[in-house]
Formats: C-alpha cells, structure tokens, sequence
C-alpha cells in the first residue's frame, strides 16, 4: 500500500444534475469521506439522499460536479481500476453459471474462462456456495444469490469494495443472517468496505464508522465512530453500546428517539 | 420433453386436425363429388404417395432455396441489429427502411426478382431472405435493447469495453427475443421459397403445383400443400428444440411474457 493513510479519500464531492426550465438539481452538496485500508464504514441516509450517486462517483462511473476522489493516494475521478462495485440488485447473469457468473470480472479484464474460474472456485467454500459452482442463478435462494454476487465482487482482487444496499431486498430473517456472515467474512479477510444501507442496525453492527447523510442535497450530518468490540456476533445486538450508536445514528438523521433495546430496523 | 408432456402438448391439436380432414373427407365425397374441384383426403394421400418421387425431386430444391436463404437472413439481421445496437445514426438510417421491406408484397415481387436475377437460385434465396428478414432482426434489435442498465453500469465498473459489454451482456439477454422472432420468420421462410418458385423455375414445390394445376391434378396441388406444410411445422417445432439447447437456463427462471 502506497500513499497516506487512506485507501480512499473523497474531497468536497458536489453532484448535480439539468433540469428542463429549472436550476439545477443538486444531489450530492460538498462530501468528504476517508476510508482506511481494511476499515469498514458505512453510509447512512434518507432516501434519494444520494447515496447511490455517490457510489458512481467513487466507482467512476460517472464525474462529480466538483471534488475529488483519491483511491491508494491518487487521483481516481471519473475512472476506476482499484474500486469493485456491487450494485443493489443481484445482477447474476442467468446465463451464466454462478461459478461464470463470479468469473465475469476476471474475464473482462482479459483472463480465460478457464483460467478465471480456476481462480474463484476456491473462493466457493468461503461464501458457503460449495457444490453450487454449476447451477444457474435461478436454482439459487435469495440469500445465496448474494453471496455469489459478494464473491463476485471480491474475486476481481480490488482492494476497495463498494456494497451498494447489499441485502435490502432480502426478508428480515436472511438479512440478520447474512449480516453475521458478512461480519464473520470481514473478520477473516480484513476487506476494506464502503457499504450503503438503509438499515440502521446493519450500518451499526457493521462498521466502524457510520456517515450520516442529510436529504437532498446530501451533506454530512454526522461521523459516528463505532467502537463495539470485534469479532461481532449476534451477541453483538444486545450490547449497550450497539443501542446507544443506534440512538446516535437515529437522532443524527433527526428522527425522534425511541426507547433503548427497541429494533429500529427500517423497512427496504 | 416427456413422452406424457409430448402427448398433453399434442393431443388437442391433433384432434382438431382430425375433426377437419374428416369434415373435408364428407364434404368432398358427398357434397362436391368432384375430385378436379375438392379431392378427399384419401384420395390427396394416395396421389401423394404415388407421386413421392416427384414430390421428393421437387421438395429438395425448395429445401435448398429456404435453408440457403434463411441462412442469408440470419447473418444480415445479425449484422444490422449489431450495427443498429452500436450507432444511433445506424438505427435512424435503417430502421424505417426495415418495416418499408416488410410492407413489400412477395407475390408481386416474385417475378420482378425473376426478371432480374433469372431463374437459378439467387432470385428464390432473396426472396426467402427477404420474407424472413424483418422479424429477426427487428426481435434482436430489441432484445439488445432490453439490457438492464444497471448490468450495463456493473460491467463498466469491471473495465468492460462496450464491445465486451455486448458480447457478454446484451447478446445472451436478446436471445429469449431471437427465437420469438425466429418462431414468426421461419413460418414465412418456405412460402416465400413457393411464392419465387411460382414465378419461374425448373424444379420445386411452387413450380410443381403449378403444373399440376395445369393438367388438372388437384389432387397432387393438395399433396404439395401438405408437404409444405408438415415442413413448415417441423421447422417451427425445431426452434424449440434448438431454443432448448441454446438457452439451457431458462428452464430456471420464472416465466415471463417476452418469450
């Protein structure tokens, strides 16, 4: 690792898009975020609070009005070798085996199929999708669709992983499940992850810094630095620190208290 | 397919087959009584069979025309939809043009193709390529199309070129639109095989019932409609087949309405 402390820096991120007959519509209003190598943050924000735009800066799929990203200490606007994104949904192809499906980044930059599958399937025993390396995303349950998505994600050797609302879409029950496992994968292979949720105790129990957007146009609303100790279990949740950050993020989004101990989790 | 499956697909059809030739067969030997007029049935059938080894000389030729002019079709639509899919300029240009080449009446192009290209094979292959044309490459334009642009922002994030974006992404999503185009051209491809044969030529199927009509065997015309059509059918049925073995995991997805 070269560069400074941070594996990803973004300065002073301004996104707006045209509007017909109107001022501009600003999305994203002066972001900072850093992000050290093997930290996980996560953001946290209302919804259309730019989130999502803000993932394509960083991922360089699209150029910011204004600001700069740095990725491993350098200039990384607007295009992205070091950045693997995992979008909202799935997006398995289902043409594609999952072992294909996982192999596509690998591919795209030039390696044979052959030759990239030989370097997932050993990642198969890890994601819990031993045996599944054949099968076609539509023989897989939702929660295993996205740990092939994960696998995916990890297997283009990135060091940056950008999880655009990994579980959203998953009922609460898959969810608190892959939550755990997430928490246990990032504990073995220290990944350094930028998630964005929706879900209050996802962003708590997941990170160690949670940014709180404000709505549109995103600004900062606060950095709350999540000490709970690690590994992270299910044991986790009823600590009460984990309630007291949850009321931390709660009234950083301007929301009303609730009572300590009570879910807080937002529906998708 | 099972054999259970193949016989819960076929049995309704079959039936009403059954129930029409039947319905032909009386009206032909009770009310008509005119072989020249309405042959029955029976009567096709057996002419038929006598007659194999002219319908067999004169079949393969049609065969030859469709599956050489469909095959011209298949690279074009490829083409232009590709072509269509990369350039806008290209779309806007041809686009129009594709629908007007479907409002062209093959009957009446028939014998101008004739005129122009003789009596070989060019003139057959184009106007089975013509006839076929449209469909293809209108359901694979589409389908490309279709692509989800949020899979088409994943693979940019992978580095993907917008070559590698299409080969990857946007061809194997149009293939579902390909066989339905596929299942609506093929059932034009051997008529418009007919049609220029009707026009001009030395041996097919077009050619042979006009001749049989001529000397007033309308029994044999009959026996050419039905190879035509048994042809038609299996050429169609063979594009589930192949869809089968083209798009195997599609058996596991949920159904959906564009296929």
């Amino acid at each position: 690792m070269t560069g400074g402390a941070f594996l990803l820096e973004a300065r002073a991120l301004v996104q707006q898009f045209p509007r017909t007959g109107q001022q501009p519509l600003r999305v994203l209003d002066g972001i900072d975020l850093a992000v050290r190598p093997g930290e996980f943050a996560a953001i946290i924000g209302p919804s259309g609070s730019g989130k999502s735009t803000l993932f394509n800066i960083i991922a360089g799929l699209d150029r910011p009005a204004g600001g700069e990203v740095r990725i491993d200490g350098r200039v990384a606007t607007g295009h992205n070798e070091l950045v693997s994104y995992m979008p909202q949904k799935d997006l398995l192809f289902p043409w594609r085996t999952i072992q294909d499906n996982a192999a596509l980044g690998l591919e795209v930059q030039g390696v044979s199929r052959r030759a990239a599958r030989e370097r997932v399937r050993p990642l198969f025993a890890d994601f819990g999708l031993d045996g599944f390396e054949r099968s076609y995303p539509g023989q897989l349950s939702g929660g295993m669709r996205q740990r092939a998505a994960l696998l995916r994600t990890v297997a283009m050797g990135r060091p940056l992983l950008l999880l655009d609302e990994p579980f959203g879409a998953l009922d609460s029950l898959t969810r608190t499940q892959m939550q755990l496992w997430l928490a246990g994968m990032w504990q073995r292979h220290g990944w350094t992850v930028l998630l964005v949720t929706h879900d209050i105790r996802e962003a708590v129990f997941l990170a160690d810094s949670v940014y709180v957007f404000t709505p549109r146009p995103a600004r900062l609303a606060a950095r709350i630095v999540v000490s709970l100790p690690r590994p992270r279990t299910a044991q986790t949740f009823l600590l009460p620190e984990f309630a007291a950050r949850e009321q931390e993020v709660l009234g950083a989004l301007g929301l009303p208290a609730q009572e300590p101990g009570r879910s807080s989790t937002e529906a998708p | 397919m099972t054999a259970r499956r193949l016989w819960r697909t076929l049995w309704p059809p079959l039936l009403v087959a059954v129930a029409v030739v039947a319905g032909w067969q009386l009206v032909a030997q009770f009310a008509i009584r005119d072989a020249q007029v309405l042959p029955e049935p029976s009567q096709v059938v057996s002419a038929g069979w006598r007659a194999r080894g002219d319908l067999w000389q004169n079949t393969v030729p049609t065969l030859r025309e469709t599956a050489t002019g469909f095959a011209l079709s298949f690279a074009l639509s490829w083409l232009i939809a590709t072509a269509m899919d990369f350039s806008d300029a290209a779309r806007r240009a041809v686009y129009p043009l594709l629908v007007a080449s479907q409002t062209v009446p093959v009957i009446a192009i028939a014998p101008l193709f004739v005129v122009v290209f003789g009596f070989q094979l060019l003139p057959k292959v184009l106007l089975v390529a013509l006839a076929t044309f449209f469909p293809l490459a209108a359901a694979l334009a589409e389908g490309f199309a279709a692509a989800d642009g949020d899979a088409m922002r994943l693979l940019r994030s992978m580095g993907a070129s917008r070559w590698q974006a299409f080969v990857k992404v946007r061809v194997p999503g149009a293939l579902p639109f390909f066989f339905t185009g596929l299942r609506v051209s093929i059932t034009y491809a051997i008529g418009g095989a007919v049609f220029a044969e009707y026009a001009g030529a030395e041996y097919g199927l077009g050619i042979y019932m006009q001749r049989m009509q001529g000397v007033f065997r309308i029994d044999l015309v009959f026996a050419a409609i039905v190879v035509i059509a048994v042809l038609s059918v299996l050429l169609f049925a063979s594009t589930y087949a192949l869809e089968r073995l083209v798009t195997p995991w599609r058996r596991y997805e949920p159904r959906r309405g564009e296929g």
